[in-house]
């Protein structure tokens, strides 16, 4: 490691908490864009560190986490959208003036039926072995996806292929995020103040994970992780145990999801591909797996790369070099496909693993 | 009942297709315990091979028959995803084989994007249509229409089976193959060279992935560089369901699915009142797999292994 960071120095969690409090200030000046990649690089780590939890502590391979960013989502731009309300007269009497349901209702409500969701895929799973998750778990999040995209007939109600918009931004307390604050004649932008309600879910989400992996549960799902059976053997609830890791992680998915919601003012069915669901858990493999910085590092990393890399070949004229067959989105895929590979070649356990568990890899024989 | 008869048709070649794929998948996992996510984009590469090659002859070549050119394309196609698939093991698996589980997936994943970026690259983002040089004339069968097409896909799907099944289960290289996939430790002890046995199955996996992608894209008619992503996630669906890892299990995974979501594409619709259009197929395939799955954890010909400790 270059440098040793540690959470107990005072001085360098001062340090680190002014940079990220500055943070989207000096992005600002930069452009509006680079507050947006922020935010969503923010929004990944949430995602992250919800899968790391199924995947990273539990052990179950997890290829259909979007499912759950994806009911988060709809569940918040159902709620507080004019959508429902266009489409059925009962609602129009119902609420006169529009759903704008209060956050303290939908996100709870999100977290809350991503999870049933979560154990709902869970329970039938539980016998099955490491891969055959991974494809029922990838199956699943198409199945969401494609009744996301078709549920717009008998009965519209996700409005299929064209997505719901208008949707409400964050509201708290009365205070909406769409408008921007202004104190003392400096304004900061909506971007800039979901980057600090992003932070904040971030760092209590983070909290929460450190606690968790260091508390009787998340012994238990290591314990399973490494071996199953002799977890068994030592009393431990493994059915329970890997249900509650797939809500837990869901929770994390379906709070994400309505932030996203919130935060873009328009979804679509497209923005759930499974494609997603693969970065996620690349972000978190690359990162190092079941370690929360490498988590985090490996979010951000994926996150903002492409964003830096679209700046970065955009400012070469490379449609005109090659003949129009590579242009800078061609060209960011290409060096993110070989970042994906190089890296996992060259750090097999992620860019920044945990370092308890090297310990009895590099004993073992396999 | 004629509809019957044409989809249980339409079913049987699109499972042989998924059939042959899955193979691919199920060999490899077989052996190395690797889900290769690049799998699918082989078949992409042979596909968009055989069709630059037919571009090339025939108007290199004019005069020659459209099965000859046909089968040099195929010919060609093999070759080139043969040596891709060799090149990839090479590259991005083979260091990370003592690596935890998911570091090669994640390589595969990035060679799976690599791979369409560079087909994209070579052959640009554009749909291609792909000439039907069989003949696609409809022949009646009892009520149903089966095309000439449609017809040498079943024939060639059976005769790779048949070849699979002796190299598998008659050769010196099958029987260290079956060694490698039971213990990968003991069989190098009784003198089967690990790296040679894997380099061969990716090989073989990559011919059949060939065959298949020529056979996609002369019933559909069209090639691009991601038409390898859902011939590829339902080919492993096959794989899965069929029981991973177990020959067999993927061919018979394969026809299933195939029937299945033929099947279901022609009555969904009608079986629902309209509620549930066609657009469910995609869905009908992984409840299938669910529901399967639930009932018999390691699919529909998958022995019954106890977790390796």
């Amino acid at each position: 490691m270059m440098f040793k960071l540690d959470f107990k120095n005072k001085t360098q969690l001062v340090v680190m908490a002014i940079f990220l409090l500055l943070l989207p200030i000096m992005l600002q000046g930069a452009g509006n864009f680079w507050v947006r990649v922020a935010d969503m690089a923010l929004l990944y780590v949430l995602l992250a560190l919800g899968l790391n939890i199924v995947v990273g502590y539990a052990g179950l391979l997890d290829l259909g986490f979007v499912a759950f960013f994806a009911i988060g989502a709809y569940m918040y731009g159902l709620m507080s959208s004019p959508h429902l309300f266009e489409t059925f007269a009962w609602m129009r009497t119902m609420f006169p003036n529009g759903m704008h349901t209060p956050i303290w209702l939908i996100v709870p409500m999100a977290a809350l039926l991503a999870g049933l969701f979560g154990v709902l895929l869970g329970a039938p799973t539980l016998k099955l072995r490491g891969d055959y998750l991974a494809i029922v778990t990838l199956g699943f999040g198409e199945i969401i996806r494609v009744f996301m995209n078709n549920l717009d007939h008998p009965v519209n109600i996700t409005n299929g292929p064209k997505g719901l918009i208008a949707i409400d931004p964050m509201n708290i307390f009365g205070f909406s995020f769409g408008k921007g604050l202004e104190i003392f004649g400096f304004k900061f932008g909506p971007l800039v103040l979901y980057y600090y309600l992003f932070m904040i879910l971030v760092i209590i989400s983070i909290i929460l994970c450190h606690r968790m992996q260091t508390s009787r549960v998340g012994r238990a799902w290591m314990a399973i992780r490494e071996d199953e059976i002799a977890a068994k053997a030592m009393g431990i609830n493994t059915r329970n145990l890997k249900l509650l890791a797939f809500g837990m992680g869901a929770t994390f998915g379906g709070v994400s999801g309505s932030m996203f919601a919130a935060f873009q003012g328009f979804i679509s069915p497209e923005s759930f591909s499974l494609m997603e669901s693969v970065m996620i858990v690349a972000m978190i493999t690359l990162g190092g797996l079941g370690h929360l910085p490498g988590v985090v590092l490996g979010a951000l990393l994926l996150a903002a790369l492409p964003e830096v890399l679209r700046f970065v070949s955009g400012a070469l004229d490379l449609q005109a070099v090659t003949g129009g067959r590579i242009d800078a989105s061609i060209l960011r895929q290409l060096l993110i496909a070989l970042a994906m590979i190089i890296i996992m070649l060259m750090r097999p356990r992620g860019l920044w693993p945990s370092p308890d568990h090297g310990k009895s890899l590099e004993t073992a024989t396999k | 009942m004629d509809i019957f008869l044409q989809q249980i048709i339409n079913g049987l070649v699109l499972g042989s297709m998924y059939a042959l794929i899955a193979l691919g998948y199920t060999m490899v996992y077989g052996i190395i315990q690797l889900i290769n996510f690049a799998h699918g984009e082989v078949l992409m590469i042979g596909a968009l091979t055989s069709w630059a090659i037919i571009g090339m002859m025939k108007t290199g070549m004019p005069g020659v028959p459209g099965w000859m050119i046909l089968l040099l394309a195929l010919i060609i196609a093999c070759i080139v995803c043969a040596a891709l698939n060799f090149t990839i093991e090479k590259l991005a698996y083979r260091s990370l084989r003592n690596s935890p589980r998911l570091a090669p997936l994640i390589t595969a994943i990035g060679m799976s994007i690599l791979l369409q970026t560079i087909a994209m690259i070579i052959f640009e983002p554009t749909f291609k249509s792909y000439p039907n040089l069989i003949g696609a004339d409809p022949i009646n069968v009892g009520g149903a229409v089966i095309t000439l097409t449609q017809i040498f896909i079943l024939g060639i799907t059976a005769v790779c089976l048949a070849i699979l099944s002796y190299v598998v289960g008659k050769t010196n290289l099958g029987r260290a193959m079956r060694a490698t996939a039971e213990n990968p430790r003991v069989a190098a002890l009784m003198g089967v060279k690990p790296d040679t046995v894997i380099s061969a199955t990716f090989i073989i996996g990559a011919i059949l992935a060939a065959i298949a992608g020529v056979m996609w894209a002369t019933n559909y008619g069209t090639v691009h560089h991601s038409m390898g992503f859902l011939p590829g996630l339902k080919a492993f669906t096959a794989a899965v369901l069929g029981g991973i890892g177990n020959l067999a299990g993927a061919v018979v995974g394969g026809i299933f699915l195939g029937l299945v979501e033929s099947i279901g594409a022609g009555y969904l619709g009608a079986l629902t009142g309209g509620v549930l259009g066609s657009h469910y197929v995609d869905i009908l395939a992984f409840t299938v797999l669910i529901i399967v799955l639930t009932l018999r954890p390691s699919g529909l010909l998958g022995e019954r292994v106890a977790d390796r400790a």
